[in-house]
């Protein structure tokens, strides 16, 4: 089958800022496609060439075998698109929401009903309030109905669940998993690492490049380094005295821990011995399983490496 | 068509949602009526002269009680002192200082050229005009009675002049309510028109809601028709608010179609709704908006002969209003109102109206993208 999306060398410039830099992918149908990049990245650039509201300035993107500059008036059909910012009427009710989406796209409410009901069914007791009245969670919620329903074939999601609790996130990716059964493909970028896990595949992508484009376990085993957890009373002085110790490739905090690389892939007795020398208690050192974030750190050093050699 | 109905609905839901503007929409209308038009004025009463009646004599007498007489004229201060009155007069506390020289009465009585000197303050220059033409009136008037005195007879008899009267048409009592409430009117389709079209896209914009609806399939000539056609309505409602309001309040004349007048309207608020969204199209907030559309709406209501005769306007003026929706609908408001034209009268008024509504519109679907 052919690909959801054929991204071939797309980039965007505003001004002096390259937004986008070359940037290609593939998404294929039926797919989770996550965009993984700390912000400013590019990736709102991104879905909204995708999503036909930006005009790359080079490169072809295709969308649903359609080029998303000449063939946006079909594809604005075909696409649901949730901004990152919550941009329903918040002086409509979230019935009148709803309504009005499925209207203006000649769909009506009942008859795609069963794609949304998981969802809808949380805030349908609220229906008669307005939507800028709702929590955050709620808002996200009623955005994703309203961008399903009129049944597209790629949703994509930009940052659909910053400012959600953990609970309302679990409940919105249930669903999105559940889309897959009605054929309907989505592209979702988050800045959490744990929800990249649930994606098919994703993309890391820093400064307008993607680095990396993988299924997340296969990006997470691509860690090139033995990974050790440690930790300390004193984290902050941990971090310091660990970035200072010249056997240190990267050190990185992680949750109450810090992950940390080594010249050779291993470390003796003197390193404890610095860290109790550093004025450091209760030190315990442990090997650990990389993760997803710890790639992406490393791609994310190894790129920044590049594009400082590139300069001088 | 549906989608349309459907975009409309919406704007309906808002607007009226909305306590504030909703209350506006039908306050405004009447608070402007009723303050404007008895407010805004070139009807000069109650000058005040200070007078400085060097002469005192019958003579100076009967021509000060001839000035009280007037309705235009009341004499608060007297004096003697040339300083004094001049302060008077740089202190705002008299618009004219009357000077009765010593000698007017002996003057007179000789059979000489008598003289009497106004000094007036020009800073309205219009006020000092009118305040001049009052006082010769007067003193005109004064003049032929002491012919009349003086040979005794009927001056008019003997000396042969060509004697002009007039009478005032289409507003006979040269009532200047009646010449300023049609463009009172205007400047209230003007405001709802332009203003709150172009505010409620903008504010789409900056909500982002804007956003979510370029993806979708609606097309430009549906969301500017959407965004145009419920304040044309409200537009239209509020004009018939303002006409009952004249007509109640002010008794303002109507002696032309009711139907041309509503037309002529409808098309004028197509004109600066079109302009309106135009303006909101390049401007990213409310404030934005809100500073070039009160920029533009003050040129086109001080330029459009509402206050000032259009045609004394200088040459370049008056090619400016040829693009002025709201010169147009000034005069056609008075003619219709106040003249009783009809379609064929206010023709000209009437295309040009139709080009403008298209032209602007044009540009504001032109210039609305969906895609940057």
């Amino acid at each position: 089958m052919a690909p959801v999306i054929e991204s071939v060398n797309i980039s965007k410039k505003f001004g002096n800022i390259t937004a986008l830099y070359d940037v290609s992918f593939e998404v294929n149908v039926n797919e989770i496609f996550g965009f993984i990049g700390p912000d400013g990245s590019g990736k709102t650039t991104l879905f909204r060439i995708i999503a036909t509201l930006l005009l790359p300035d080079s490169g072809s993107m295709k969308v649903l075998g359609l080029d998303s500059v000449s063939g946006f008036k079909s594809l604005r059909r075909e696409i649901g698109y949730m901004p990152g910012r919550f941009s329903l009427y918040q002086d409509l009710t979230v019935e009148e929401n709803l309504k009005f989406y499925a209207t203006v796209f000649g769909a009506s409410v009942e008859e795609n009903y069963y794609l949304i009901a998981d969802i809808y069914s949380h805030i349908e007791p609220f229906r008669k309030r307005l939507a800028g009245n709702l929590s955050g969670g709620m808002k996200q919620k009623l955005a994703l109905s309203c961008a399903l329903i009129h049944k597209p074939k790629l949703l994509i999601l930009d940052e659909p669940t910053t400012g959600v609790d953990a609970v309302s996130r679990t409940e919105f990716w249930a669903m999105l998993e559940r889309l897959k059964e009605y054929g309907i493909s989505v592209i979702v970028s988050t800045p959490y690492m744990d929800e990249a896990m649930r994606c098919s595949r994703v993309a890391l992508i820093q400064n307008g490049r993607i680095l990396s484009v993988d299924a997340p376990l296969k990006i997470r085993d691509s860690f090139s380094r033995r990974l050790f957890r440690i930790r300390a009373g004193d984290k902050y002085s941990l971090i310091n005295a660990l970035r200072k110790y010249p056997e240190t490739v990267t050190a990185f905090p992680f949750g109450d821990s810090v992950h940390t690389t080594f010249k050779g892939d291993s470390y003796d007795n003197s390193l404890s011995e610095y860290l109790i020398k550093c004025g450091l208690t209760d030190v315990t050192i442990q090997e650990t399983k990389a993760g997803i974030e710890d790639r992406f750190l490393e791609l994310m050093e190894n790129s920044d490496q590049k594009n400082t050699d590139q300069i001088f | 068509m549906r989608t349309i109905l459907f975009l409309i609905r919406k704007e309906f839901i808002q607007i009226f949602r909305n306590k504030f503007i909703s209350r506006a929409i039908f306050g405004v209308p009447i608070i402007q009526m009723l303050i404007l038009v008895p407010a805004v004025t070139f009807e000069i009463k109650n000058l005040k002269i200070c007078l400085v009646d060097k002469d005192m004599s019958a003579e100076s007498r009967a021509l000060i009680s001839k000035l009280e007489g007037s309705p235009f004229f009341r004499i608060p201060y007297m004096t003697f002192s040339g300083s004094e009155a001049e302060n008077l007069l740089y202190s705002n506390k008299c618009n004219l200082v009357l000077e009765i020289p010593a000698g007017f009465s002996r003057s007179i009585t000789s059979g000489r050229p008598a003289g009497i000197m106004a000094s007036i303050n020009a800073i309205n220059a219009v006020a000092a005009q009118l305040s001049w033409a009052y006082l010769n009136g007067i003193t005109a008037d004064f003049n032929k009675e002491l012919l009349l005195n003086k040979t005794g007879m009927q001056g008019q008899v003997n000396i042969q002049r060509i004697q002009v009267t007039n009478r005032y048409w289409y507003n006979e009592m040269l009532n200047y309510k009646y010449y300023m409430m049609p463009g009172v009117l205007v400047i209230l389709v003007t405001a709802i028109g332009f203003l709150l079209a172009g505010l409620n896209l903008v504010k789409e914009k900056e909500s982002g809601t804007i956003e979510q609806i370029n993806v979708t399939p609606v097309r430009k000539y549906q969301f500017i028709t959407a965004k145009m056609l419920p304040f044309l309505i409200i537009g239209l409602i509020d004009l018939a608010l303002g006409l009952s309001i004249g007509k109640l309040a002010f008794d303002i004349p109507f002696e032309g179609s009711l139907l041309l007048l509503f037309l002529c309207a409808a098309i004028f608020l197509v004109a600066v709704l079109g302009l309106g969204l135009f303006v909101s199209t390049f401007s990213r907030s409310q404030q934005q908006f809100m500073f070039v559309a009160f920029f533009i709406m003050i040129i086109f209501i001080l330029m459009s002969g509402i206050f000032t005769p259009y045609e004394s306007m200088p040459l370049w003026a008056q090619y400016f209003n040829k693009i002025n929706p709201v010169a147009y609908l000034i005069r056609i408001n008075r003619m219709v109102m106040l003249k009783g034209s009809d379609m064929s009268d206010i023709r000209t008024e009437l295309l040009s109206l139709i080009a403008i509504a298209f032209f602007f519109t044009l540009f504001a679907v032109r210039k609305y993208r969906k895609t940057a």
